[in-house]
């Protein structure tokens, strides 16, 4: 089991725009991938654009990602680096969410 | 597997809720998925016709097969109806979502993105509606 946690710190949170991109990313791996808003969870899975959507994740959350299978390694760490670099969005694109 | 993801049909009785509809997929979901979309009568009022949702299917068009988005009453039946006029090779790789037509379409193209066949790309859209 993979673990790691990561500050967002995007200003809209994980509204829209940005649960379609952690969506669409953690569907590139084969591994079970789990994102909770807490330690204890709820764990939801991190390829259900709906569930994404419905956790309405807010601004400064910390998000737990937990992941195991054969590149659970590789899909935890490009899920943490893509919520670092807060979905690849600008500003002004953020205003726009 | 097959690298054809299923294609997307968005459907609504006025072109602008259709084309804004395009819009949204397309900025939220990005460009790999075949997306058409069709609204409005030939005279430039709202309305939907059998012949144009005919050639979204076209365009949309995958062997993944299409998912189709409604608004309401005369896009769903015009959508039902185009899909009787389908060849029979066809007529099973079509489902019309019973999901609300923006919502429905992100997240239809979100799982179709990633290469999910018709039939969760269908059950994914439908999981908004209410039970």
């Amino acid at each position: 089991m993979e673990e790691a946690s990561v500050l967002m710190t995007h200003a809209v949170g994980l509204h829209a725009r940005p649960s379609v991109k952690l969506t669409k990313l953690a569907k590139t791996f084969t591994a079970h991938i789990e994102l909770a808003v807490s330690e204890d969870g709820p764990w939801i899975d991190a390829k259900s654009i709906v569930r994404v959507m419905a956790a309405k994740a807010p601004k400064d959350t910390v998000l737990f990602f937990r992941a195991e299978g054969d590149d659970a390694g590789d899909a935890v760490s490009a899920l943490t680096a893509l919520v670092e670099r807060d979905f690849d969005e600008g500003q002004a694109d953020a205003a726009n969410a | 597997m097959s690298e054809d993801k299923v294609g997307i049909v968005i459907v609504s009785h006025s072109p602008e809720v259709a084309r804004g509809t395009a819009d949204m997929v397309r900025q939220m979901v990005g460009d790999e998925v075949p997306l058409a979309w069709c609204g409005g009568d030939p005279d430039g009022g709202l309305g939907t016709s059998v012949e144009t949702i005919l050639g979204a299917i076209d365009q949309a068009w995958t062997n993944a097969g299409v998912a189709i988005l409604v608004d309401l009453g005369g896009a769903e039946t015009n959508s039902e109806m185009a899909v009787e006029m389908q060849p029979d090779e066809r007529r099973g790789r079509i489902a019309i979502c019973n999901a609300p037509i923006v919502e429905g379409a992100v997240i239809a193209a979100t799982e179709a993105s990633g290469g999910a066949p018709l039939e969760v790309v269908r059950r994914t859209a439908e999981e908004l509606s209410p039970a």
